[in-house]
């Protein structure tokens, strides 16, 4: 059975519920689904955040996620696998990305949920600025996300 | 021609969102065309588009490695991503 894959970025906001229950297949072959959700923190290496501005490459974007549920495809046995990613400008608390993952067990489910968004981190075309009182900033990238997504290499 | 893209800090900093560029001998691959902006473009671009750790893509896949290029490519050069 081929996994149905799904990516959308979009600047509006999203429905969870309808999201998770897009997972499903409608014949209860699932044991579980399990999902990510991101959201806009207030603060972020000490500096107050208002609003972000999230910038992408248009194609790219939606690209490179879909290679990366489709290798989350390879690697576990999944049923479904979903992203949605929002871009624009976003205020503080709003959600920004919701990852979702079907499967038979848990155990993939869990496991491609969590390497997705370390994927997702490191390759999908997006740039995050923060505004605050301080002023903009680009938030830089952080080590510890490249860390994460490499500890996935040589594991199948 | 090449069409070359610029995004993030990167667009921002060069004030430039995408250029035209024709496709010479000066620039048959993605180092060759790199260093052609930063020699051709005046003293900023050159520390801008020089930084170590900047990312290229070509056709909107990225690049770890130098490649060739053929007339009509996409070639796009960005920070390191910040997403999720």
């Amino acid at each position: 059975m081929k996994a149905v894959l799904e990516v959308s970025v979009q600047p509006a906001d999203f429905d969870i519920r309808t999201l998770q229950a897009s997972l499903l297949a409608g014949d209860a072959r699932e044991g579980g689904v399990a999902t990510f959700t991101g959201y806009v923190r207030a603060n972020n290496e000490n500096r107050g955040v208002q609003r972000m501005f999230l910038e992408h490459y248009p194609g790219m974007t939606e690209r490179s996620i879909l290679a990366i549920l489709e290798e989350s495809a390879a690697r576990w046995p999944v049923l479904a696998a979903r992203v949605v990613h929002r871009v624009g400008e976003l205020e503080v608390g709003e959600q920004i990305v919701w990852v979702g993952v079907s499967s038979a067990h848990r155990e993939a489910a869990f496991a491609a949920c969590e390497f997705i968004m370390d994927y997702l981190k490191t390759r999908a075309p997006f740039w995050k600025k923060e505004l605050g009182p301080d002023g903009e900033h680009w938030v830089d990238a952080r080590d510890s996300d490249s860390d994460r997504a490499q500890r996935w290499q040589g594991q199948q | 021609m090449l069409r070359v893209l610029f995004f993030g800090r990167l667009r921002e900093q060069l004030d430039c969102d995408s250029l035209e560029v024709p496709l010479t001998d000066a620039c048959r691959d993605v180092d060759a065309l790199q260093a052609s902006l930063c020699a051709s473009r005046g003293e900023h671009w050159a520390e801008v588009l020089g930084a170590a750790n900047i990312i290229r893509a070509l056709n909107q896949e990225m690049l770890t490695a130098n490649a060739a290029l053929s007339d009509g490519d996409e070639i796009a050069f960005f920070p390191p991503v910040t997403g999720g």
